[in-house]
């Protein structure tokens, strides 16, 4: 690059996260942001850290808590709360399965990914939320790569594909009614190669779950599942020790595992690069219908 | 930052464009070409896709599939909104803004045109220059995207023909004489079979010019930011609880033209109070200067009273203000404009009230002719108004700075985005 005055795509691309995530705490009274773990939450978290340094992040993050996570994700995440002095609220899944709100499905494809949901609009409800921010990307599924970064939800917490508003520039329209909240995207524009050299670029520490492990896994109609007591095993299923890592970290009963001995960030660049299946390819919860994802959109999903 | 560039991958630039167009001018095929060619398209995808058209009975694998993302759209074999797409070459990454090309949709186009570098113009080579060409390239100008590229389309349809490129070329010309654009280019194409798309076409030795992947990967966009005139409208105020920083006052946002330096004299608008930058700050750090497009924080010498929607800017190039304010506007919404309404006005970060009071004239975006007698504006329609703010604004005109430069006017009662304006 010759010009003096030039950012690369990912500085371009953290200036316009940071800039919505400041928008968010101008425009909003009350924000939070959803933290599930993962790696597209911790980085939009430290894209937070920066927007506001030195002062502390000056919302809440949420978590979801399915209560079929990884025992390394919630560690990761205590661990990181407990340095930058954040403060963490965990709405349980469970608590709205014991309510009688929701009922847990069973079976050996039992997944309480879309009673995530439930539980997501009563956290907001309760914690009088009029915002939440969450980590969802354009390039992850193609429901999403309608998403608007502010995108408005009803009293219902429902989503509205054809009314969405007109977002030019980067003016963002965060208006609304009593009872209406808006969920905000602040890394829409990241693809998952952004997220994993952003990561390498700012040495940001993530769960080891993203590095090749050995583990007990079962394959399940080419998904590769972590074998544990949150997934029941089919008839003639038998766990077996492979070289695995995640691509994302979500519920165990859904997200699926890949084959890899990449082992360093670098690795993990490498592999991304040449990878011919999308990292939404191994979660186990898109593949119910083709249009799965927006089915849960316009419910309040994630 | 400069170590930054010397490690391979990271030095890439960002560059977004927008596409309009149909189905029929071989759009969704031209992305589908792209994002295929650069092996954005995932083996799951490209299954999904399969399995799609077998159910529409298309017979062959259908590449508009793979854009049209609601269901709605996939039902009706139709794209309603804008929709992001991404691919990466080892040079930049790519943003596409697609959106739907009827002129029904035109706020959908002005919306993807809105943040581009590029647009991507399709003509059909067997139908030429075409009314929507003229709407395409106006909407294009009309959001000063700086660099518009033209890619005609179905060349193997006409024998790869020199001359058929060459007409449409100078007829293209023609109207864009009417335009404000700069720079132009035109590449012969065929999306379906990859003529010129990524690699050269065999079919077209007449043509010497760069393919246009070529152009998408090397047009100069480092210039398209203004950085000259000072611009840093504050976002919010940052004040940490913290011992080590009692009375630290961050002004954070995003710089929106020119360059400061720790040390710039600066003075900040409306208030006109003077200090000098005392640090520009980033996560656990500190820098010497920061320019368009970063998000930093800056801390003054002395503790003046600023607040969100304040413009902080350098002694040189000082932005307009006033209270009367020209300009174009697109509306967005079912309904119609109110001549004498009230709305809600964002300008950077600033909220304010406006009144609409008069109409200039509309154009018709298919002929660009002014009407000047038609003062009422409904969906889709481009007009020039005159509108009063409640306070004075401190912008500049949209040619100068497209952030300064642009405002969105909001209806009260339903807290919609109504309207897209840019200042003359």
């Amino acid at each position: 690059m010759d010009n003096k005055y030039r950012i690369n795509h990912l500085r371009e691309l953290e200036s316009e996260s940071i800039y919505v995530i400041r928008e968010v705490v101008a425009q909003f009274e009350n924000p939070c942001m959803l933290f599930s773990g993962g790696k597209d939450s911790i980085i939009m978290f430290h894209l937070a850290r920066k927007a506001f340094w030195p002062a502390r992040v000056p919302f809440p993050l949420m978590h979801i808590d399915t209560g079929h996570n990884f025992q390394e994700t919630l560690d990761f995440r205590d661990k990181l709360m407990k340095e930058t002095e954040t403060k963490l609220i965990v709405r349980y899944v469970q608590d709205s399965i014991d309510q009688g709100k929701v009922v847990d499905e069973t079976g050996v494809n039992a997944s309480r990914n879309l009673l995530q949901t439930t539980t997501l609009l009563d956290g907001i409800e309760a914690m009088k939320f009029d915002c939440a921010m969450g980590g969802g990307r354009r390039d992850e599924e193609k429901a999403r790569a309608k998403e608007r970064f502010f995108s408005h939800r009803d009293e219902f917490g429902q989503w509205d594909p054809k009314n969405q508003r007109p977002e030019l520039w980067n003016i963002f329209n965060g208006r609304k009614h009593m009872g209406e909240h808006f969920r905000v995207f602040p890394i829409s524009n990241w693809t998952e190669m952004d997220v994993w050299q952003y990561i390498l670029l700012e040495n940001i520490p993530i769960p080891n779950l993203y590095f090749s492990h050995e583990r007990e896994v079962v394959d399940r109609d080419g998904t590769i599942l972590a074998a544990g007591e949150y997934v029941t095993l089919k008839e003639g299923e038998i766990p077996v020790k492979r070289i695995v890592r995640f691509r994302t970290i979500g519920d165990m009963t859904c997200t699926g595992a890949v084959e890899s001995t990449a082992n360093s960030l670098e690795e993990i660049i490498e592999e991304v690069a040449s990878t011919r299946i999308t990292e939404r390819g191994g979660r186990y919860d898109d593949k119910r219908s083709e249009a799965a994802m927006e089915d849960r959109k316009k419910e309040g999903y994630f | 930052m400069s170590e930054e560039y010397n490690r391979g991958y990271l030095d890439m630039e960002l560059l977004r464009f927008t596409t309009a167009g149909s189905v029929d001018d071989g759009k969704s095929t031209l992305i589908g070409r792209l994002l295929y060619d650069s092996k954005a398209i995932f083996e799951d995808q490209m299954e999904a896709i399969e399995k799609a058209s077998l159910k529409t009975g298309d017979g062959e694998v259908n590449l508009a599939l793979l854009t049209d993302g609601l269901r709605a759209e996939r039902e009706q074999g139709i794209t309603i909104d804008v929709a992001y797409r991404y691919f990466a070459t080892p040079k930049r990454k790519f943003i596409i803004a697609d959106t739907p090309g009827h002129v029904q949709y035109t706020r959908n186009m002005v919306t993807g045109a809105s943040t581009a570098n590029v647009a991507l113009i399709l003509i059909d080579a067997r139908h030429g220059v075409i009314e929507q060409t003229l709407r395409h390239s106006y909407i294009a100008s009309l959001l000063q995207i700086p660099h518009i590229i033209v890619c005609i389309n179905k060349m193997d349809l006409v024998d790869y023909k020199e001359e058929v490129f060459e007409n449409i070329k100078s007829d293209f010309d023609r109207i864009s004489t009417k335009l404000d654009v700069h720079d132009i280019r035109f590449v012969p194409i065929s999306a379906k079979l990859g003529d010129n798309v990524v690699d050269r076409s065999k079919n077209m030795d007449w043509y010497d010019g760069p393919t246009l992947m070529y152009l998408l990967e090397n047009i100069h966009i480092a210039s398209d930011i203004n950085h000259n005139d000072t611009r840093f409208p504050v976002q919010h105020v940052i004040r940490p609880m913290k011992e080590e920083y009692h009375d630290y006052r961050g002004y954070a946002g995003r710089i929106e033209g020119g360059v400061f330096h720790v040390g710039d004299k600066v003075k900040v608008l409306p208030s006109s109070l003077s200090s000098k930058i005392k640090s520009i700050d980033v996560l656990e750090g500190h820098v010497e200067e920061a320019f368009a497009p970063q998000s930093v924080a800056l801390s003054l010498e002395d503790d003046i009273d600023i607040s969100r929607g304040n413009l902080i800017i350098k002694d040189n190039g000082l932005p307009k203000s006033g209270q009367d304010i020209e300009m174009m506007i697109c509306w967005f919404d079912e309904k119609p404009m109110m001549l004498g309404g009230k709305y809600t006005m964002k300008h950077t970060t600033n909220d304010l009230r406006c009144v609409i009071r008069d109409v200039k004239y509309k154009i018709n975006v298919n002929t660009l002719d002014h009407d000047k007698e038609d003062k009422k504006i409904g969906l889709n329609d481009i007009a020039k108004i005159s509108i009063k703010t409640t306070k004075p604004l401190y912008f500049d005109s949209y040619i100068k700075n497209r952030n300064t430069g642009s405002v969105i006017l909001i209806d009260e009662a339903t807290n919609n985005t109504v309207a897209a304006g840019m200042i003359i």
